[in-house]
């Protein structure tokens, strides 16, 4: 590979980064994030979504399980803002009231795999040897893990003891993001890990480790913001698997009771009404939509604005 | 290297037996046995159930069946199915080619899609084709594959009348006509599963190129006066590679594992319907020679791509 | 109704007064099934109808291909080791009984010459055994004759425990079986049996050739190659079987029924889900037929509307249940919940049993539920709607609820909920996981709410929630909740077996683990005295007033809220003919008379 050191040196343009005094450092990655125009679109339209599911059920008072069999399935009118489900319950409200979980659930369990995936594929990847063997056999055993038989498990392992610890909703809560983040960040690890194979051997990476940055220092500065972009990806696209994936998590008794309408779900039970009352599912489709599409542009901005040889959006 | 992957390969043994062996605590585990339709019939009396378990061994220990099933794995006996009473290398011979074909082809999509879509976006991000492959590969993971399955059945079967909706592997019609009738009724199930996956993976190319293409060498290779057409091949695409290996490596085994959703939705009489009809059964023979041969896959894959890596760029290296 | 009021009817229906018909209907409004009273009037001596064809064609064949779609796939073609209907309706394309039942529970005669009645000697007066003359030219697919050899080995091979056959319910019963002639059996009985079809006859009475499994009886059973490629003498042979896909048969050409059957090749395409199967038939016509729509009556009506097919609804005796708990399943006695040393707290009270009586809207559960697919119901035998007991009603009514338990005593708490010497009235209702039964689970609830009592909504998936493992709490039989909900299917014409599910003896418990048929953990010795009477009665219509007693006993002691009896529904093509279901046998009971215009 022709790669060389070039005029351009990064180490030295680094090290005069580094020498800055911290505050000017995030002040400075703040003004790059400003600057990313979607990024900014983005998280307003998330902030707008956490801000809908927690004051919306407050404002908007139609409780989420009247049953009204008078109004089922109407498509939206001024008294049901997103039309009716097969029984007469206001989407509206049951989107708001769900939101709060399916936000929650998505958001969290990523943070969970994207930390777990990192933390693992970090380690193997700069540490190598007997330890990434172990790390990634680790990683091969839970990626062949059969996914439904081991929620069955699972469900009947804990439920009963996390409700009685914690109290239904946190219990079943703890219990889902845990599942769903646990069981999804293999692909993160072997990804990071990848990445670190290829970086550490990188010029800049060997100029930072003969000008003696510590291990810890290589990795947290010069490797990981480099092989950020796949993990920002992933970490988007697990957004939008978790929230489905509660939904499924419902179907196996593992989730939330059924009364509780979390985006997933009522995507799911609109499905057979898709021909005939298509608003049912085109609102829950749309928030999960818009959720993940501005989580990944707050991502890219955070990205451009964490590296220091950006690629600014016009 | 080619000690590298003996020892590789030598590790690998021990890994297997361990997973195998998580692998048959789980099922057994889990909760459920095989006997659901019978325990709801008022005419089957209880015995019948009960002598069942005891003669498929159900109520031995755990490790005693769990030694039971190595025994026999090693000698090629894979057990039978509880619900059919079949052998499951049968079964399983049964499903290969309708997974194969459409899980491939869904595969192959993907990869021919994502990568150079991925690869352009990155060369001009935030442009207008930029934006557009964005949102619609937004689009594609925000919705689950069941819904696309069935606006696609909506669209192409019910409104249009183009193509079938239930997949048949075997088709009575020969000559062109057998194949014209194959690449029919795959086409939705191909296109649903391959722009799922094509959707993920542009993303996952898009940042991999982005990362790389900051990167000083590939200016280097500008500056050495490198067309563009091969700094982007032989520099860019080739760096980036390194992540969409990882992912590919990640997917090969699904082909094996299937496409639970989507062969549900198509009924195409894949390894992925087997595998959910026999863990809905609580067919323990079947999940388990299932999942342990897609755990053999994974650990293998893997080992292919950390060796692909090495060829990708050779300056990592094995130990 | 009093015996001596149905020796009237009988005598009216005989005298030509009273029609058939009309007395079936009268039987049913008193909680009896179809092929109860049926059995009345055969054993009265009243000839039968029969089921009329409207297409008879003049040669076999010429039909083409029919295609079925099953959304769980036939995993097996051994009519005895049937894990459910699809594997036993798979097994009927090539396999038949001595004789099926037809829609009004009729016995019709497939591989016997007539069927068996006191009138014809077939039938002996103590119960105690009955004689069937088989029908003689039928041969089995690979050519070789059909005789009472194969009949009498079906018996040995079910019986044979090492087989494992799921079907040894219906067979253990017979004493002996002796062969008279190369075409005539007796089957003796260890009592007297008044439900006599039980063996050989419907979906569980299939015949398998005894030339060809003979030498697998027994431990062997797995071995048979003809499990998966079986020879009946069924109107279709087989083609190709793939398990949990696909079932091929084609035209038997020398099949006993003269020019039948009228398609060249059958297809049977197993796996996907209810409504995608009902969407094959009704809206794209890909397929001709599709098995147990388990889909809302109000989608089914909508796509019905493209006039390509239809969703065909026929009486069964299947209901949709909601169980009260008997028992605490709160307190662990000996490592067991709700064991029958405890009693429930509040639910033992009969107000509270009164009060959830009439929170069960199930008017609104079956208009906004299931339609046309579960009809709202009083009784927990069963027939269609049109005919519901006169002996019993449901009704739905907030308010009364609110004074039953206002006059018992229980107080509403600030919380709103009511309670009693410190117990308040919570509950715990548990189902499978089943889209209308969430729906419904959510009715109850809002109607409960109302009434002040607080239910939380529980499902379980359906794998976990029918299976037998002893070790898992989540199970029916188990009851760990105060309330489940649940359909029991009546398999067969004859409601003893289905009745022995409220007995003393079949309680389920820890002791057999938990295998007892009785979740209720309901006793009650006036109700074991009926059922054991029921047993052994030989005289039809004191039996059947028997068992309008067992379901009025379980009625007035709300030991069960029925909810919905669920007929079988099943999608057609416009263009099918003579595609007659009947709640009582397999889909394909009269495969061989199904056709189709061009």
């Amino acid at each position: 590979m022709a790669a060389r050191v070039t005029s351009r040196s990064v180490p030295g343009g680094l090290a005069v980064a580094a020498s800055e005094p911290r505050s000017s450092l995030w002040r400075e990655t703040g003004r790059r994030f400003v600057r990313h125009r979607l990024a900014v679109v983005g998280s307003v339209v998330l902030l707008a979504m956490v801000i809908a599911v927690l004051v919306g059920p407050l404002v908007w008072r139609q409780p989420i399980n009247e049953i009204d069999f008078k109004a089922k399935l109407k498509g939206p009118t001024w008294s049901h803002p997103l039309g009716t489900d097969d029984l007469g319950q206001d989407i509206l409200a049951r989107m708001l009231y769900g939101g709060r979980i399916s936000l929650a659930v998505g958001i969290v369990a990523m943070l969970i795999a994207i930390s777990i995936g990192t933390a693992i594929g970090a380690t193997s990847g700069y540490v190598g040897g007997t330890l990434d063997h172990t790390l990634m056999r680790l990683t091969d055993m839970f990626l062949s893990l059969p996914g439904l038989p081991l929620l069955l498990l699972i469900v009947y392992l804990f439920r009963d003891a996390l409700r009685k610890a914690l109290g239904p909703e946190v219990g079943v809560f703890i219990l889902i993001v845990a599942v769903i983040g646990g069981l999804r960040w293999m692909p993160v690890a072997r990804l990071v890990r990848a990445q670190f194979l290829s970086l550490r051997e990188k010029e800049f990476v060997e100029s930072a480790r003969s000008l003696g940055a510590p291990p810890l220092r290589q990795v947290v500065r010069h490797i990981l913001p480099n092989s950020m972009g796949p993990v920002i990806v992933a970490g988007t696209i697990d957004v939008a698997a978790a929230i489905i994936a509660e939904s499924t998590l419902s179907f196996l008794g593992l989730g939330f009771p059924p009364d509780i309408p979390t985006w997933g779900r009522i995507l799911y039970d609109a499905k057979d009404n898709l021909d005939f009352a298509p608003h049912w599912a085109i609102f829950p489709g749309t928030a999960i939509f818009l959720a993940v599409l501005s989580i990944n542009y707050i991502g890219d901005g955070l990205r451009d604005a964490l590296d220091p040889r950006k690629v600014l959006g016009k | 290297m080619s000690k590298y992957l003996l020892r590789r390969t030598l590790i690998s043994i021990p890994v297997l037996i361990g997973i195998s062996a998580v692998l048959f605590t789980i099922l057994a585990l889990a909760p459920g046995d095989p006997f659901e339709e019978l325990a709801t019939n008022p005419n089957v009396p209880a015995e019948v159930r009960m002598n069942l378990r005891a003669k498929f061994g159900l109520d031995d220990p755990l490790p005693l069946r769990y030694a039971r099933w190595v025994v026999s794995m090693m000698r090629g006996d894979w057990g039978f199915s509880f619900v059919s009473r079949v052998n499951v290398d049968t079964l399983i011979l049964q499903r290969l080619p309708a997974t194969l074909i459409v899980l491939g082809s869904a595969q192959l999509l993907a990869v021919l899609i994502a990568i150079p879509i991925g690869t352009y976006s990155a060369l001009r991000p935030y442009s207008f084709f930029d934006q557009a492959a964005t949102t619609l590969a937004f689009i594609g993971f925000s919705l689950p594959t069941f819904f696309t399955g069935l606006l696609f059945i909506l669209l192409f079967s019910i409104h249009l009348d183009w193509l079938p909706f239930i997949y048949r592997a075997d088709i009575s019609a020969t000559g062109w006509r057998w194949y014209w009738e194959h690449v029919r009724q795959a086409i939705m199930p191909v296109a649903v599963l391959g722009l799922f996956q094509a959707a993920s993976m542009t993303r996952f190319m898009r940042a991999a190129v982005l990362d790389v293409i900051r990167l000083e060498y590939v200016n280097t290779a500008r500056a050495k006066g490198l067309s563009e057409g091969v700094t982007l091949v032989k520099h860019v695409v080739r760096n980036a590679l390194i992540p969409v290996v990882t992912l590919v490596a990640l997917q090969i085994p699904t082909i094996f594992g299937g496409a639970i959703v989507t062969e549900q939705i198509f009924r195409v009489p894949g390894i992925g319907s087997l595998l959910i009809a026999s863990i809905l059964a609580n067919d323990t023979p079947v999940v388990m020679a299932v999942t342990f041969i897609f755990s053999c896959l994974v650990v293998a894959s893997n080992l292919a791509a950390d060796l692909l890596y090495g060829w990708l760029d050779p300056r990592i290296s094995y130990r | 109704m009093d015996e001596r009021e149905l020796k009237t009817l009988l005598d009216e229906v005989k005298s030509g007064r009273l029609s058939r018909r009309r007395f079936v209907q009268t039987m049913i409004g008193l909680g009896l099934t179809a092929p109860m009273a049926a059995h009345i009037l055969a054993s009265a001596g009243v000839a039968q109808a029969q089921t009329k064809w409207t297409f008879n064609p003049t040669k076999r064949g010429g039909g083409g291909l029919v295609k079925t779609l099953w959304w769980q796939a036939p995993t097996l073609l051994n009519p005895h080791f049937a894990n459910g209907t699809k594997d036993q309706d798979a097994s009927r394309i090539f396999y038949e009984p001595l004789a099926s039942y037809d829609p009004d529970g009729n016995l019709v005669p497939v591989l016997a010459a007539e069927v068996p009645s006191p009138q014809n000697g077939g039938v002996s007066k103590d119960g105690l055994s009955v004689t069937w003359r088989l029908k003689k030219n039928v041969t089995w697919h690979d050519g070789k004759p059909f005789t009472a050899d194969d009949v009498v080995f079906n018996w040995e091979y079910v019986n044979d425990p090492g087989t494992a056959a799921v079907t040894i319910g219906q067979y253990r019963d017979i004493a002996k079986i002796d062969k008279l002639d190369s075409h005539t059996v007796k089957l003796s009985f260890k009592t007297p049996t008044p439900f006599w079809s039980a063996a050989f006859c419907g979906p569980t009475g299939m015949i398998i050739p005894k030339h060809l499994f003979q030498p697998f009886k027994g431990d062997k059973s797995r071995e048979a190659p003809t499990n998966l490629k079986p020879v009946g003498t069924g109107p279709y042979r087989f083609v190709d079987f793939k398990p949990g896909d696909i079932v091929r048969g084609e035209l038997h050409p020398t099949y006993h029924v003269a020019n039948r059957p009228f398609f060249d090749q059958i297809e049977m395409k197993g796996g996907g889900d209810a409504p995608s199967a009902a969407r094959a038939v009704l809206q794209t016509g890909e397929f001709d037929y599709a098995w147990n729509m388990q889909v809302e009556d109000e989608i089914l009506r909508r796509w019905e509307q493209g006039g390509k097919g239809r969703a065909d609804i026929v009486s069964g005796g299947n209901i949709e249940h909601i169980q009260l708990n008997n028992t605490d399943p709160w307190t662990e006695v000996d490592g067991e919940r709700s064991s029958i040393k405890t009693k429930h707290p509040t639910l033992s009270d009969p107000a509270v049993r009164q009060a959830l009586n009439v929170l069960v809207d199930r008017g609104s559960i079956q208009e906004e539920i299931y339609g046309r697919t579960g009809i709202a119901t009083a009784n927990f035998v069963n027939a269609p709607a049109r005919y519901v007991s006169k002996n019993t009603k449901w009704e739905f009514n907030v308010d009364k609820a609110n004074q039953i338990l206002d006059a018992a005593g229980w107080k509403r708490g600030a919380d709103g909920i009511r309670a009693k010497d410190g117990k308040k009235l919570k509950f715990v209702y548990q189902t499978s996981i089943n889209a209308p039964r969430q729906k419904t689970q959510q009715i109850v609830k809002q109607a409960c709410t109302k009434a002040g009592i607080d239910v939380e909504l529980k499902s379980v998936t359906a794998n976990v929630f029918f299976s037998s493992d002893p070790a898992n709490l989540d199970t029916f039989p188990h009851f760990s909740t105060d309330l489940q909900m649940f359909t029991t299917t009546m398999t067969q014409p004859d409601p003893q077996r289905f009745m022995d599910q409220f007995v003393s003896w079949e309680v389920a418990s820890k002791e057999n683990k938990w295998a007892g048929r009785n979740p209720t953990r309901w006793r009650n010795e006036e109700y074991d005295r009926t059922w054991k009477a029921a047993e052994a009665e030989m005289d039809p219509v004191k039996r059947a007033a028997h068992f309008i007693k067992m379901n009025d006993l379980l009625i007035q002691n709300i030991v069960v809220i029925p909810v919905v009896f669920r007929p079988r529904v099943a999608a057609v093509s416009n263009r099918m003919r003579d595609v007659v279901q009947s709640g009582w046998d397999g889909d394909f009971w009269a495969l061989a008379y199904w056709s189709k215009q061009a």
